[in-house]
């Protein structure tokens, strides 16, 4: 099966983007499959059956919803081949800016919107820096030279990407993309696959469900910052 | 920056090179002519002929919605090649693109004006233009944004200042820097336009702007002074070009009343405005 990864912030059209693209890929009868990873809820499974895409989703619940992505990745990886999909592609929600579910040799999606600020492309971090494509969305609202200088940033961020914009509510630049999707690498098996980029060392009580605020309920790998200005620095 | 303890980076290859798009980033193939070869209709019946558009003109799109002109925009957009449903292709001087050129410029050929656009940054009008310069690589930056900045003024109704913030502007001040921005910065050698603003811009000298830009300029619009300022008109009917029509010396005599009209009702505007009496 062919493998693509898709991250970006929320809300910045990653669903709309995704479905319209297999609408192409289904209509080139290449038969797709989507695994939507989420924290507590989402309407994604409800949007991609409506767009006839087969979907699963997942909710990582109480857990550290990247991790979760990659303690599932071989599970998820069998559903999409069992379902029969030639294309699978995993639509993670972006949460922290923090993490990248981008795998070395899958395809690496990433998407950001047009509304995001000028400032967007360099916070997004290591999903944006590690995406062999970034799609940019919402290009119908803002101005020409936004889009340009939109677009000129996330080129400093990303030097070797291929860029492209699309609409997600009209699908206008899917059908490229599809066929950049189309060509994803062809994979048998994601075991002993790597990660583009190393999530973050957790662990400590808050992981554990703690809820409490307090030195003294912190325990395991815990990290203090320092801040500026002295009375509260170490 | 990343923290020191952001994550690893974990390299694809000791040495990726920087794409092949990333190096030409800024500079585009400026076609100097662009063909739409004849597709079929809605029916599959075949179209009259080719379009041919060459910079430096204008080109106005009429019809009612659904005769066919946004997929006609989106043919020339997507570099049609026989794989739309119109069977369209679109050819650069003369000849069809191939893979390569295709792949970089998608997205990338076609510039877009269309009513729906907002600026949405927060940022003042002069260092967003100098922004979008130094993303251009231009030589002089400044002088670039300082051009832009005139230019806009000289559209807009209403003169603004380069400290002036982008989301302030009012709709003609907005239209006003879009036009002139894209006029004078834009890397995309065909501009879309989907109708000008009625309120707060010159629309004849914007026209004269875009035109001096050597630009391939396409205008979807109902207004009748936008229409006939087109050299010609393609008219649109069940999803392909059913005319072609040049403008006549009747219809030049036409324009120039309704200009005229225009720059009344704008004069008399202003006069209302400012509270002055028209008597
Ligand atoms: N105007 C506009 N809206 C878009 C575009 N792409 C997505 N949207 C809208 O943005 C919202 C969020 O889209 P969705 O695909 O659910 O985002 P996700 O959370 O990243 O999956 C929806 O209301 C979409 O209709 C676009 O290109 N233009
Ligand atoms: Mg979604």
């Amino acid at each position: 099966m062919r493998l693509i990864t898709v991250a970006g912030p929320p809300s910045c059209g990653k669903t709309s983007v995704v479905a319209k693209a297999c609408g192409v890929l289904q209509g080139n009868g290449q038969a797709c499959a989507v695994v939507k990873f989420d924290c507590l809820q989402s309407r994604d499974g409800d949007l991609y059956r409506a767009a006839g895409v087969p979907v699963s989703v997942a909710f990582s619940g109480g857990l550290c919803p990247d991790h979760f992505f990659a303690t599932n990745l071989e599970e998820a990886f069998a559903w999409g081949v069992e379902s029969g999909a030639q294309v699978g592609l995993i639509e993670t929600a972006g949460l922290c800016n923090r993490c990248s579910p981008h795998i070395r040799g899958a395809l690496a999606v990433c998407v950001i919107d047009n509304l995001m600020g000028i400032d967007a492309p360099e916070k997004i971090g290591p999903m944006l820096r590690m995406a062999d494509i970034v799609i940019v969305t919402k290009g119908d609202l803002v101005s020409q030279a936004e889009r340009e200088v939109y677009r000129y940033r996330i080129r400093q961020m990303n030097k070797r990407a291929v860029i492209r914009h699309v609409n997600g509510l009209t699908g206008q630049g899917c059908a490229e993309l599809a066929a950049i999707m189309a060509k994803a690498p062809d994979i048998d098996s994601v075991t002993d696959m790597r990660l583009r980029f190393s999530m973050p060392a957790a662990v400590c009580s808050y992981c554990l469900s703690e809820t409490r605020i307090g030195g003294r309920y912190q325990k395991g790998n815990v990290k203090k910052a320092k801040f500026a200005g002295g009375v509260h620095a170490e | 920056m990343l923290s020191e303890d952001a994550g690893l980076d974990v390299p694809e290859s000791p040495d990726s090179p920087d794409s092949p798009e990333s190096q030409s980033e800024n500079r585009i193939y400026a076609p100097a002519s662009m063909t739409l070869t004849a597709g079929r209709d809605k029916s599959s019946r075949p179209e009259a002929g080719d379009v041919v558009f060459r910079s430096g003109e204008i080109t106005a799109l009429l019809g009612p919605t659904g005769s066919g002109k946004s997929r006609f925009l989106s043919d020339i957009e997507s570099l049609a090649c026989g794989d739309t449903p119109t069977g369209r292709t679109l050819l650069l001087d003369g000849r069809a693109p191939d893979a390569d050129e295709r792949f970089e410029l998608q997205g990338r050929l076609v510039a877009q004006l269309t009513q729906n656009m907002n600026f949405v940054l927060d940022m003042n009008v002069r260092d967003f233009v100098l922004a979008h310069a130094m993303s251009r690589e231009v030589a002089d930056p400044e002088a670039a944004a300082r051009r832009v900045l005139d230019a806009a003024n000289a559209l807009a109704g209403e003169p603004f200042g380069p400290g002036a913030q982008l989301t302030q502007l009012s709709g003609g001040q907005s239209r006003a820097l879009m036009i002139a921005d894209t006029a004078l910065l834009s890397w995309s050698p065909v501009l879309l336009i989907d109708e000008i603003e009625n309120a707060g811009v010159d629309k004849r000298r914007a026209l004269d702007l875009l035109l001096a830009s050597d630009k391939i300029i396409v205008i979807a619009t109902h207004d009748p002074v936008l229409a006939l300022s087109a050299d010609r008109r393609l008219v649109f009917e069940h999803g392909a070009v059913r005319a072609v029509q040049a403008r006549t010396g009747a219809e030049e005599a036409i324009l120039t009343r309704l200009e005229h009209m225009e720059v009344e009702i704008s004069r008399v505007r202003a006069m209302l405005r400012a509270g002055e009496t028209l008597d």
